[in-house]
């Protein structure tokens, strides 16, 4: 899988959670997902379990916790998924 | 004198109509919400037959965006929609969710019987069973909480004043509508969003039909199956559904020109303590009376003002017993009751919502001077016989018809009931 297919499937698992759909129009790897996409906390816990669907890897809590922006999620799947 | 309190706007999502037009309707004509419901037939219930709302999945896409619908299980879907519904009824607008208005004035008391059982048999359960805790995720908490359905609520109409779920089995939706009236009457808020709302699960219905309580003998007439009052009653059709009533101080409703569709005149609560005959599943025949006497001296009129009687009337057992009570506590001999009807023989009883919709349903017929057909008791309970000219199984056309009286009785022996009327100035 090509890096921009991740990113791809990154964002629209990302757009059923954001609150600011106008951010979404800029989103770069640089694109906090709390604050820029305003996605509610509580809801990361189900982010990651849709990266873990969406890409068929398992993801731990630690590593989890690690993730504040869209690059950081990429390069957390992309590690995963070889 | 204390406030009066009038209701400025109403939501309902039933089997027989989630739009006020469509509800008020299928109430005239008479019309059965009960259909074979397939999860029960698969489960090898004694009952087939459920009364649900349908198209609630559409309908909540048209009104809640997609991260919101992802921690909405089937009773947020209908408390949500119903409350939305009532709010703009009263001729309020709904509030964008950027906006950080919060309406500290008004509040939300929304019950439920049994709450969120298909999150709860259907998640949180079989992941936990199966060591899969972390795939619950972040969303089941709130689906099953209590207070679930009105934490959601508040936070789509951004609600400020006291928000909670109050339960009380059966009686839990007639209930939410004293609590309301009380809160605005003391002053403390100016309006309430007050009902019930029971979701469509086979896991709430499972115990009722281990219970024997629930129809099982009308499985291949499913419309036929609801039948309060009826001498082949033998057991409810379970329902699910909400209906949510915006209750107002008359000086609000007065102050912003909106539209009143009636008056809460009073109400009363209370328990039968387990006792004279009342236990967990049975009420007490003398608290019953209690309360229906506690409810219009609360509304400051007498059993004569009654035009029409909304029972609990369920098709169980208790049926023959309540018709007594109402007779007694209204100080009437038989050909004397008032008109009294089901509103469950059309949407079949939907627990923690059935006071909400049915209070709605009295409403509707203030407002339309009639009171609908309780239907499939034509073969009138023995016991029930002396009252049967009280029975409309047509429309009954009323359009004098100014205050109407609705009960909810629970188990845990638990009553309430409420008194409604024409708003005349």
């Amino acid at each position: 899988m090509s890096k921009e297919q991740i990113f791809e499937k990154v964002v629209a698992v990302l757009k059923r959670y954001t609150k600011n759909e106008d951010a979404l129009n800029g989103v770069s790897v640089s694109t906090n997902i709390l604050e820029d996409l305003k996605v509610n906390s509580a809801r990361l816990v189900d982010v990651i379990l849709d990266f873990e669907d969406v890409f068929n890897i398992e993801i731990a809590d630690e590593d989890a916790d690690g993730v504040n922006t869209v690059g950081d999620a990429l390069q957390l799947i992309e590690a995963r998924i070889g | 004198m204390s406030r009066r309190v009038v209701v400025t706007g109403l939501g309902v999502v039933s089997s027989i109509g989630s739009t006020m037009d469509q509800f008020t309707a299928s109430l005239r004509a008479g019309t059965s919400g009960a259909e074979v419901h397939p999860a029960m037939v698969e489960h090898r219930f004694g009952c087939h037959v459920a009364a649900v709302p349908s198209g609630i999945d559409e309908l909540a896409e048209r009104y809640f965006d997609e991260e919101l619908l992802l921690a909405m299980n089937s009773g947020h879907r209908m408390a949500s929609i119903a409350s939305v519904d009532a709010w703009t009824d009263a001729g309020l607008e709904r509030p964008a969710s950027g906006d950080d208005a919060v309406n500290w004035d008004t509040g939300a008391i929304i019950g439920t019987g049994v709450g969120g059982l298909d999150t709860t048999g259907g998640k949180i359960v079989p992941l936990t069973d199966a060591c899969k805790v972390r795939r619950i995720g972040s969303t089941g908490v709130e689906q099953v909480m209590a207070s679930g359905v009105s934490a959601r609520v508040s936070g789509i109409l951004a609600l400020g004043n006291q928000v909670t779920t109050n339960s009380s089995a059966c009686s839990t939706g007639t209930e939410a509508v004293i609590m309301g009236l009380d809160r605005i009457r003391a002053g403390r808020a100016e309006r309430m969003l007050c009902g019930g709302v029971e979701g469509e699960s086979h896991y709430s219905w499972a115990g009722f039909d281990a219970m024997r309580v629930l129809s099982r003998t009308f499985n291949d007439r499913p419309q036929e199956a609801s039948r309060p009052m009826s001498g082949s009653a033998a057991g409810f059709v379970p329902g699910a559904g909400a209906g949510v009533l915006m209750l107002e101080s008359l000086d609000s409703a007065l102050e912003r020109g909106a539209r009143i569709h009636a008056e809460v005149l009073g109400g009363d609560l209370n328990c039968g303590g387990h006792r004279m005959g009342g236990s967990m599943t049975a009420p007490n025949p003398t608290s019953v009376q209690r309360c229906i006497r506690g409810a219009l001296a609360d509304a400051g009129i007498g059993p004569e003002s009654v035009d029409a009687v909304s029972g609990h009337l369920t098709a169980t057992g208790a049926d023959a017993r309540e018709v007594r009570s109402w007779a007694a506590a209204l100080e009437c001999s038989p050909g004397d009751l008032p008109a009294i009807t089901s509103t469950k023989s059309l949407i079949g009883h939907t627990l923690g919502a059935a006071g909400a919709i049915e209070t709605i349903a009295a409403i509707a017929m203030i407002e339309g001077g009639f009171v609908h057909p309780s239907i499939n008791c034509e073969d009138v309970h023995p016991e029930i016989e002396p009252f049967k000219d009280s029975i409309p199984h047509q429309i009954r056309e009323l359009p004098e018809l100014k205050t109407i009286i609705k009960s909810g009785f629970g188990f845990g022996d638990v009553n309430a009931c409420l008194v409604l009327a024409r708003h005349q100035g």
